[in-house]
């Protein structure tokens, strides 16, 4: 083997030098001593872990060489972001550029007489820290971004909190914009959604650049916990400019008899890596873990995923498939864990790609892990190219190659889009999936 | 007018010749029947013209209005007016019919141009109406599930939406019960007139007893063997096709 073609100059905390750290926290208003210390000791982890390395199981396939921390700036402040429109109606609305809050809009005034909190974390840290600090980053990073989760912590200067208390159902979505705007800045948006015991939520989050040529990095978070008998809908639209290193870490905690439906759809970035956990804590808790990824040119999304059953009648529903083009490349990991008294698990997982060049590559690599003996697991990936016959189908009624393609596409992602309540929110992810068949 | 040209047509799947010079001139307001045997070459003939990218012509030409259509693709023979309709239709699951056709017949007009919406919509819904398809079928996937006779019905809708000039119809009775038979019969014979030649491929006479043809001609071994009016298609009824390779084999001999 020849020697890796990892730059020498390549080091374990890039541009994250502690005179960065430290002028990341000089630059923060007054904040609960207990965060600040958190966020020390997750830069001293984040220091002290190396670089993913070949040898790692957790980063298997993943091209290394592009994980690189060098040539960053943590943004300063958050100019003004551009006006962007989800095509949705909805509750509420938070837009970040930069990390910064630039604009706070309560949509539906009834949420506010209900307790609802929809806010900044920086507020919420002062105005609810006991909850911020229960939720907060709580869950163990055990995707394989350990190093990069505690790189988020050290560096996350502000997200978006949630909260919604107990028998609150909102039936419109909360709107969140997360913009990074500038060459060479990095980001660490993270959003925090607490829902009480039978609160409804839905969240819808987008994550966009100024341009596609712009050089970035993305270390993004989420902490979804639904309470007993909540019902949490999360759907992410990660749209980052085309030369962007995303690295983003969703973590879910389902409580009983819970249901929880998140839909991630990919389509910006030059490297993204996407880890999602879902812990089924307590009888009857549903996740359902969703994901559409249209990856072209030399894109490379990674997804690693881990459904943990932690007690008996709880099912999980993972479905993620992903449409490749040109020389892409796509990695899906997923691991489904039971655990020993988690009896009647029900759990499913599949990964299914679609080919839509010969040079693009699909590596798929599911995974079961069972220690409880009554269970029903399911897992599967599936790799298949376009259907000659039915291009030709399409084709001989006038649609040009491209076009029937993108229909077929669509054709293939259907299947995930209907598992969506909302018709307003299919519709409009049909159509920001659709900008990228037309760039 | 109108004309479909076919001239010496030799055509083959891998080694293999299928078509072996064909030649043959539909107008517009025409309807040819080609009536054969099975493995005749029938369905791979409208395949070629259609554009199939399993098929080599290896010789002759197809002229659509005294251009030749070999160097396009199959779209671009179609948004030039030319129609298959299948004998097996393809199965497009997640893909409805509503989204199918509007993007069929976006790709008919100009860049930048927008479909009308409440228009298209209103031609949809008289064409199915014609067809006695149920309107709910628009939010159906493409022929998923569909019968046979629903699938046979639904060519023959997007061949009343995209208005071709030539309409090659595959085998379009075959799986079809009597009373699925009438309605795809009427839907095309109201889409006959002046401005469509159609070129209908069967193995039985019986869809011509729905669909009066003007010309009869008879494939065998990749080539067109005898030609006549309706009366031919009547006669090859009562005598079978063997009747056709005897005399062929008598002219041959």
């Amino acid at each position: 083997m020849s020697a890796t073609s990892t730059p020498a100059i390549r080091s374990a905390i890039g541009a994250f030098k502690p005179e960065a750290f430290a002028a990341h926290l000089a630059s923060l208003p007054p904040l609960p001593s207990w965060w600040i210390e958190r966020k020390r000791a997750a830069y001293e982890r984040f220091a002290g872990l190396p670089l993913p390395a070949r040898t790692d199981e957790a980063w298997r396939f993943s091209n290394l060489s592009g994980v690189a921390l060098e040539g960053f700036a943590p943004a300063a402040s958050g100019p003004s972001a551009p006006a962007i429109s989800m095509g949705i109606k909805k509750s509420a609305r938070l837009t970040f550029a930069n990390g910064a809050l630039i604009s706070r809009e309560t949509l539906d005034p009834a949420l506010e007489k209900q307790g609802v909190i929809i806010d900044s974390l920086r507020n919420a840290l002062t105005r609810h820290g006991d909850l911020v600090r229960e939720h907060l980053l709580a869950q163990p990073a055990r995707l394989g971004s350990a190093k990069f989760t505690a790189l988020h912590e050290a560096f996350l200067s502000d997200g978006a909190f949630i909260h919604v208390p107990k028998g609150i159902q909102i039936e419109l979505p909360v709107g969140i914009f997360s913009h990074a705007l500038g060459d060479g800045i990095a980001v660490f948006p993270h959003t925090l959604v607490v829902a009480g015991e039978n609160a409804r939520v839905s969240v819808v989050e987008y994550f966009g650049s100024g341009g596609d040529e712009e050089n970035q990095l993305a270390i993004g978070a989420n902490d979804l916990y639904a309470g007993h008998g909540a019902q949490v809908t999360y759907v992410g639209k990660q749209d980052w400019s085309h030369r962007a290193l995303a690295l983003q870490s969703n973590s879910t905690v389902v409580r009983r008899d819970a249901r929880v439906q998140s839909l991630n759809l990919h389509l910006g970035g030059r490297q993204v890596r996407h880890e999602s956990l879902s812990q089924l804590q307590a009888p009857g808790a549903f996740s359902e873990m969703l994901s559409l990824s249209v990856a072209h040119g030399e894109q490379e999304f990674d997804q690693r995923t881990l459904q943990i059953h932690q007690a008996p009648d709880t099912k999980s529903d993972l479905l993620y498939k992903n449409a490749l083009l040109d020389r892409a490349r796509t990695i899906f990991s997923g691991l489904i864990v039971v655990d020993p008294d988690a009896q009647r698990t029900d759990a499913y997982q599949s990964n299914r790609n679609l080919m839509l060049s010969e040079d693009a590559e699909a590596n798929s690599l599911p995974g079961l892990e069972i220690q409880a003996n009554d269970v029903r697991c399911t897992h599967g990936a599936t790799t298949s190219r376009i259907d000659p016959e039915q291009e030709f189908y399409l084709q001989s009624r006038g649609i040009a190659k491209a076009q029937a393609d993108e229909l077929l596409t669509f054709g293939f992602f259907e299947e995930v889009l209907n598992r969506l309540a909302s018709d307003e929110l299919h519709a409009a992810l049909r159509a920001l999936i659709q900008t990228k068949f037309k760039r | 007018m109108a004309s479909l040209v076919i001239k010496d047509l030799h055509a083959s799947i891998g080694d293999k010749p299928i078509v072996k010079g064909l030649s043959l001139t539909i107008n517009s307001g025409e309807v040819h029947a080609i009536m054969g045997p099975n493995g005749t070459g029938k369905s791979t003939l409208a395949k070629v013209i259609a554009g199939h990218p399993d098929y080599t012509v290896t010789g002759g030409d197809v002229l659509l209005d005294g251009k030749s259509v070999l160097e396009q693709e199959a779209d671009e023979r179609a948004r030039a007016g030319l129609f298959l309709a299948f004998q097996y239709p393809s199965e497009i699951p997640g893909v409805s019919i509503a989204n199918f056709l509007r993007a069929a017949v976006q790709a008919r007009m100009a860049e930048g141009e927008e479909i009308d919406a409440a228009a298209y919509y209103k031609r949809l819904y008289a064409r199915m109406d014609m067809l006695k398809i149920d309107r709910k079928f628009t939010s159906r996937s493409v022929n998923e599930g569909f019968s046979g006779g629903e699938k046979k019905r639904c060519e023959i809708l997007q061949m009343a939406i995209l208005e071709p000039k030539f309409a090659l119809m595959d085998e379009t009775d075959s799986g079809l019960d009597i009373d699925a038979l009438r309605i795809v019969s009427e839907g095309v014979n109201t889409l006959r007139g002046p401005g469509l030649g159609v070129l209908m491929i069967t193995h039985y006479q019986r869809l011509l007893n729905y669909i009066v043809p003007d010309f009869v001609h008879v494939l065998y071994d990749g080539r067109i063997v005898k030609s006549g009016d309706k009366s031919l298609a009547l006669e090859l009824e009562a005598k079978g096709y063997d009747w056709v390779k005897r005399e062929l084999a008598a002219a041959n001999a």
